[in-house]
């Protein structure tokens, strides 16, 4: 049963990941993307931790930790850059 | 008591998997930017959340440990989703939103993405 819940989840993440890769490449403004991109960095960790339950494994949640680390400094700096020109002054 | 714990993963993992969903289904549908905002800052943060919830049930009641990893995402990313959405927002205003749009300030105060000057560029642009 837990096997089914795994790839329904896993389902519903990828859908996720589908539907922020279409907003990254329509969304009309600039905010929309980087909103879309940072989505896809929560749907990511999401699919990472799902794919280590279903293995067994520790290491995945390693990288899930980088990269939620990753895609906080990546958003902060793309918004940082787009407000103010620039993202270390 | 194996029962019990695969009822609760389940249930967790179910509703993690649609909270991620309609918080990207709204990502696409809703059709303004400050609307967008909304959907997956809450709802795919909560969906993260419940599918993190359902990793350290897992752990416990089937892997025979208890597992921090887990806890410490969540942390972070709780910590971090409205920063980044906070950013985004005023991104958003800086960009798209004219100043004399907005309403009024508190008295002695300004909006944040607007210099202390009233001046729309910032205090140092560049």
């Amino acid at each position: 049963m837990i096997t089914f819940a795994l790839t329904f989840a896993m389902g519903c993440f990828a859908t996720g990941l589908l539907l922020c890769l279409f907003r990254v490449i329509r969304g009309p403004g600039i905010s929309d993307r980087i909103l879309a991109l940072d989505t896809m960095v929560v749907n990511a960790i999401a699919l990472l931790v799902l794919y280590g339950m279903r293995s067994g494994t520790q290491i995945y949640f390693e990288s899930a930790v980088l990269i939620a680390m990753l895609g906080f400094v990546s958003t902060v700096a793309y918004a940082r850059f787009v407000l103010r020109g620039n993202i270390i002054e | 008591m194996d029962f019990a714990g695969e009822i609760l993963v389940v249930v967790a993992l179910t509703a993690g998997g649609i909270f991620g969903l309609v918080g990207s289904l709204g990502l696409l549908k809703l059709d303004n930017p400050m609307a967008r905002l909304h959907a997956p800052t809450k709802a795919s943060t909560l969906g993260v959340g419940s599918v993190l919830v359902a990793s350290v049930l897992y752990a416990a009641f089937f892997g025979g440990r208890a597992s921090v990893h887990e806890i410490l995402i969540m942390i972070f990313l709780f910590m971090t989703a409205p920063v980044s959405a906070n950013f985004i927002a005023k991104a958003h205003l800086h960009r798209h939103v004219k100043g004399q749009d907005l309403p009024p300030a508190e008295p002695d105060s300004h909006w944040a993405h607007v210099g202390d000057d009233g001046d729309e560029d910032g205090p140092e642009n560049g």
